[in-house]
Formats: C-alpha cells, structure tokens, sequence
C-alpha cells in the first residue's frame, strides 16, 4: 500500500494471523491450556462451587487492577493502593467502633480512597513529581496512618451487610465480588473502549505533549484517574475487610506488585498508549486458574509467586527472543 | 560560599546535624558517642545497598529486586554455613557475592540485551527470586545457634574501635565515589541516563553497561545478604521485605532524579543517613514506633517536592554550556 505523509491508512481488516499474534489471543490460549490442564489432573478441579469460590482468590486486586490499567495506559503508576486500601478499611473501622451506621461504611470507604488518590494526583500533577516516586512515598504515609490510628489492636465487629457483601453470594453460587468484578469490567471496558473520555486517555499515553496540544486537559484527567483508583481501593478495601471480617495494619501487604503484575500481564505497556480491558481480564483470570489448581494440589502460596514473576518475564522476553532482536 | 550552601548535599548534611541536635536537645543519651556509632552500624547497610541503586537509576532504571536478592543470596550463604560449617568465612562471602552477582546479570541481560523495561524486569524477578527462597529453606528459619559463631561474629566484630559494617561501607562508598566520578563505566551510566539516543551515537555500549550495572547492584544486594543475616543472626523467607523502596527512598531524598542523568554518592549517602537518623532517633525521642512509616513517607514527600523546587533548572550540568541557555530533562 502506497503510503505518503498526507493519506492516513485506514483501520487493518481482520487477519488471522495477526489475530493470534496478539497478546489477548496467547492468553486466551494458556487461560485455555490451564484449564484444561488443571481439570485432567486434578479430580475435583471443574466443581462449581470450589470453582465459584475460586474467585474469591483475585475479585479484589481484579477491581483495583481495572483503574490501574487506565493509569498506567496514560503514563502514570500507583504504588500506594495497599495503603490506600488499609487506610479506607481503617477508617470504616474507626467510624464503625465510634456508632457509625452500617450503610455509612461504604461512602467513607470510597471517600477515604478517593481522598487518597487525590493527594497522589495533586502531587503528581501540581508539582510536576514523577508518580512512581510520589506513590512510594504516600504508601508509607497511608500506611503509617493506618499503624497509627490501629497501633498493635485490631477492628473487628464489622455488621452483617460487610460480610453479606465480602463473602456472600447471588443465588447462594455465584460470589457477589465476582458479580461486582464483571460488572465494573464491563463499565471500564465501554469507557475506555467506546467513549472519546478513553481515547483520549490513550492518546495522553502515547504523546502527553501532542495531546496537551491538541485541547485534552492532560492533567485534569491524570488527577481524576488517581481519584478513581484510590476510589476503586476503597470499595476492594470494603470488600475485602468485609470477607476476613476484621481490619489490621498488615492488611493487603504486598498487594501493589501482584495488581501491577496482573494490568502488565494483560498486555498493558509500561510506557503507557497501548493495552485492553479484556487482556486484564484474561489475565486476571489466567492467574486466578492457575493459582486455584495449585491450591487445589496443596502447593504453598508462595511458590505462586515464582509462577507469577516468571509468566511475567516470559510475556514480555518471549516476543523479543523469538523476533531475534539483539543488538 | 553560597553555590556550597545552595548544594542539595550540604543542604542535607546541615538537616541531619540540626535533627541530631534536637534529638540531642530532648535527649542527651542520643548524642553519646556509643549512640553514634551504633547509628553509624545501622545505616551502613541502607548505605551500601543506596550506592549501588543509585548506579542503576541513574540509568533511568530501578531495581525493584534488591531485596529479594539480598534474601536470597543472604539465605543461601546461611545455608551454605549451616551445611558446610568447616567453610572458610569469606568463601561463604564469596558465594553470597557471586550468587547475587549471577541474580543481578539475569535482570541486567533482560534489561541491557532484551532492551525490557526495567521496572517490568525487576518486577517479575522480585517474586521469582522471593519465592526461591522459599523453596531453598523449605520455608524454615535459619537460626544463630545452626550458623558458625565466626560467621555470625563477622559483621559487629570491631576493627579499630568500627565495627566491620562501618568500613566495609567507608570502602563501598570510596568505590561508588570512583566509579561514579572517574570511572569510564560510571562516567557512561550517567550518558545512558542523560540522553540514551545521544550515548548509542557516541558508541557507549549501552547494553553491556546496563548489564553490568544491574549486576554490581546485583552483587552488592548479595554481600549485604550475608551481613544482614549475620548481623540479625537469622535467615527467614521475608528478611528484609520491602526494603527495596526504603533504599530507593533514601535515593530519592538524596537528589538522585528518577528521570535518570544525575545524582551523586554523597547524596545517597546522605539520604540513607538521613532516613537512619529518622528512624533510629524516633524510640528516643518516645515517639511510638507507629509513626516512623508515616514520618518516613513524609519526609520522602518533602524531599521530592524541594527536589522538584530546586530542580526546575534540570540535570547537574556536567561542563559547562558557553552561550547556552541550559536546560536538561526534567527532575
């Protein structure tokens, strides 16, 4: 196709095979493999209530993971969503212990995270800081908060309607986290995908200036994605202090680098402009089938985190390996 | 005088004397000698570990494996001790070293070869290398009474009234000071950092010098495995969890840009003494130990946005610009 600097191609038709090339298309395939994998060697992998229970496992970080793609698809990262989420669960424990009614917890959930990401957005975007620097320090800060208001105590006590939430479930199967989980995959995949809010956002991703240049207020959307990431955590925050039905300071340690593992997995570049909602997603799930068969055969936990770290390298060092590109 | 005072290490070192003092004010047992000098011991290996962090971020990296490294090579010396205890200590060492080296080359080859992005490659080697150590131990602890006495003995044995960790450090900070200001490598690390496009033109070998920094980071991740687990005299699967972003702190808050380009040993030095200082300083002062993580965040915080103040003007210029208006990248 003859190209000059004046015609724009139009849109590629569909090609299988470059279709398959494509990162959703190979997770599709190992989420595929992994399941069939698990389900030949382990007898009692395919029961569905086991299965459902399954996704108890990732339905939280799933749900920080889906405003953290569209931050890291616009240049930015958050480190500080664990502390983001212990503080939102300190606080619903704070203000439950102090006679706060039930229904409240929620809303100072959200409000505490959104609070949270709106000091790393203004951080980040008022003082011109690098978001990696600014979330490293932040996480210590909510973090720390959190020690300080629990000290070595716990809040425990939590109602009914946190548990009815965190580990109940729609027609006694189907775990309402993972109902919350697809529903807020679909809202994120149609706002990215389908609105011009989202395409904006890929464009901040791939030329921050250009795009500043061509009208989108860059910074306005960097702020308003840090809100909707600390209010994301929030509602993981009340889900997940809802299931194990108690808040300490330890709360979701460590979860930041699984969350970011699970949104690079998914095919979302580090350098920002490229990534889908659906390859988190199978990701997501990916990881979700592998860790439940390994737990289903009684491996620790942490050996999990060897299988993780080297999907992750492999993903990304595949493709370069395979196309030969050595210098 | 002033070009002295405006300097972001004169800055800090002035910071850390006035919170010394104060501390000192509230509490006069900080400021005796043997509270110095045990503050001294603590940060050595905050120091050391900052260093060589310092080498690959000014690349525009991180190495977000540090401390996973540093538990497993700790892990494995501790091992190797248990196991063998006949050993001679600084084969021990060697092998810590050379283990950590190895772990550092991995990520140095996916980073420099692969051209991957570092924080990507750190990332999934931070949970591989955390879960090997698992699997070596079998998750069980090492304990001081299965380690040899000489190998525990090692790092607070005292060498001309210092404890060994102190001069090891003084000596890591002498090979940070030459890499980084005289060495040809070091000299390159800051190139690649500055302007990658510019150093692949002027033939810097880009590729082998990120190799070799994330393996010096490597290696020195591993020496201070074995000193932190002969120090603590104990080697258990979470040894030093999430350390990596308390050096990368101490990095941050000693000037070092993340953006890559510029940064100096005495301010990673500094920063790790400041943080040292903050958190030795606290138990003294009674402040509960539930504040230092708060304070600590704060101070990265402050640090960052008088980084972001100062540095308006860009990267450290190394020669000067005639007739130019400088303006590097942006801190």
């Amino acid at each position: 196709m003859p190209t000059s600097r004046y015609a724009i191609a139009d849109r590629q038709g569909f090609r299988i095979r470059a279709a398959l090339a494509r990162r959703e298309s190979l997770l599709a395939l190992l989420l595929l493999a992994a399941f069939i994998a698990n389900s030949f060697l382990l007898p009692n992998f395919l029961d569905l209530d086991n299965l459902a229970d399954g996704t108890f496992n990732f339905s939280e970080k799933a749900l920080i993971a889906l405003p953290m793609v569209l931050l890291i698809i616009c240049r930015e990262i958050d480190i500080s969503v664990s502390g983001i989420l212990a503080l939102a669960s300190v606080a619903m424990g704070w203000a439950n212990a102090n006679g706060a009614p039930p229904e409240a917890l929620l809303p100072i959930a959200i409000a505490t995270g959104t609070l949270c990401g709106c000091l790393n957005g203004v951080l980040v975007t008022r003082y011109g800081l690098p978001s990696i620097v600014v979330t490293i320090g932040t996480v210590s800060v909510f973090r720390g908060l959190s020690s300080v208001v629990l000290g070595d105590q716990a809040y425990t006590g939590y109602p009914q309607v946190m548990a009815d939430w965190g580990q109940g479930y729609f027609f006694d199967s189907i775990p309402r986290e993972f109902v919350i989980l697809l529903a807020f995959a679909a809202l994120f995949a149609v706002m990215l995908h389908a609105t011009s809010w989202g395409r904006r956002i890929y464009a901040i991703g791939n030329n921050p200036v250009a795009a500043r240049f061509s009208g989108i207020a860059v910074d306005r959307y960097r702020l308003v994605l840090f809100m909707l990431t600390g209010a994301m955590a929030g509602l993981a925050g009340y889900l997940l202090t809802g299931r194990i039905g108690s808040t300490r300071p330890n709360i979701a340690m460590g979860w930041e680098l699984e969350i970011i593992t699970m949104v690079i997995l998914g095919g979302v570049s580090i350098a920002g402009g490229a990534g889908t909602i659906a390859g988190v997603m199978l990701a997501v799930f990916t990881l979700g089938t592998v860790t439940y068969g390994l737990s289903l055969a009684n491996v620790p936990g942490i050996y999990m985190t060897i299988v993780i770290g080297i999907l992750l390298l492999a993903t990304i060092a595949l493709p370069r390996l395979l196309s030969g590109r050595k210098k | 005088m002033k070009a002295l005072l405006k300097m972001r290490e004169t800055q800090l070192a002035l910071c850390i004397v006035a919170l010394i003092a104060l501390v000192g004010v509230r509490a006069p047992v900080f400021i005796t000698p043997g509270s110095l000098a045990n503050l001294l011991t603590d940060s050595t290996l905050l120091i050391m570990l900052a260093l060589a962090q310092m080498l690959v971020i000014v690349t525009r990296g991180v190495d977000l494996s540090m401390a996973s490294t540093l538990a497993l090579a700790g892990m494995m010396s501790a091992l190797l001790a248990a196991r063998f205890p006949a050993l001679p200590l600084f084969v021990v060492v060697l092998a810590a070293l050379g283990i950590g080296l190895v772990l550092g080359l991995v990520n140095g080859y996916l980073i420099g070869y692969l051209d991957l992005p570092p924080i990507v490659v750190t990332l999934g080697t931070m949970s591989v290398y955390r879960g090997m150590v698992f699997v070596l131990s079998g998750g069980a602890w090492v304990s001081s009474h299965q380690m040899p006495p000489e190998f525990v003995a090692f790092p607070l044995a005292r060498l001309l009234g210092m404890t060994h960790l102190v001069w090891l450090a003084a000596l890591t900070v002498l090979a940070a000071w030459y890499v980084a200001r005289h060495s040809r490598f070091g000299r390159d690390l800051y190139a690649i950092g500055n302007e990658p496009s510019s150093a692949r033109y002027v033939g810097i070998p880009i590729a082998r010098r990120l190799l070799w920094s994330y393996g010096l980071s490597g290696a020195m991740a591993g020496l201070c495995g074995y000193l932190w687990v002969a120090r603590y005299a104990v080697a258990y699967t979470e040894i030093a969890y999430g350390f990596e972003f308390t050096v990368i702190a101490a990095c941050v808050i000693g000037g070092i840009s993340i953006a890559g380009g510029c940064g100096s040993v005495a301010g990673a030095v500094l920063g790790s003494l400041f943080l040292a200082v903050i958190g030795n300083a606290l138990p003294v002062v009674k402040v509960s130990p539930f504040w230092q993580s708060a304070l600590t965040g704060i101070v990265i915080l402050a640090a960052v946005l008088i980084n972001a103040r100062n540095g308006k003007q860009g990267g450290r210029q190394i020669l000067p610009l005639h007739g130019l208006n400088p303006t590097g990248p942006a801190a």
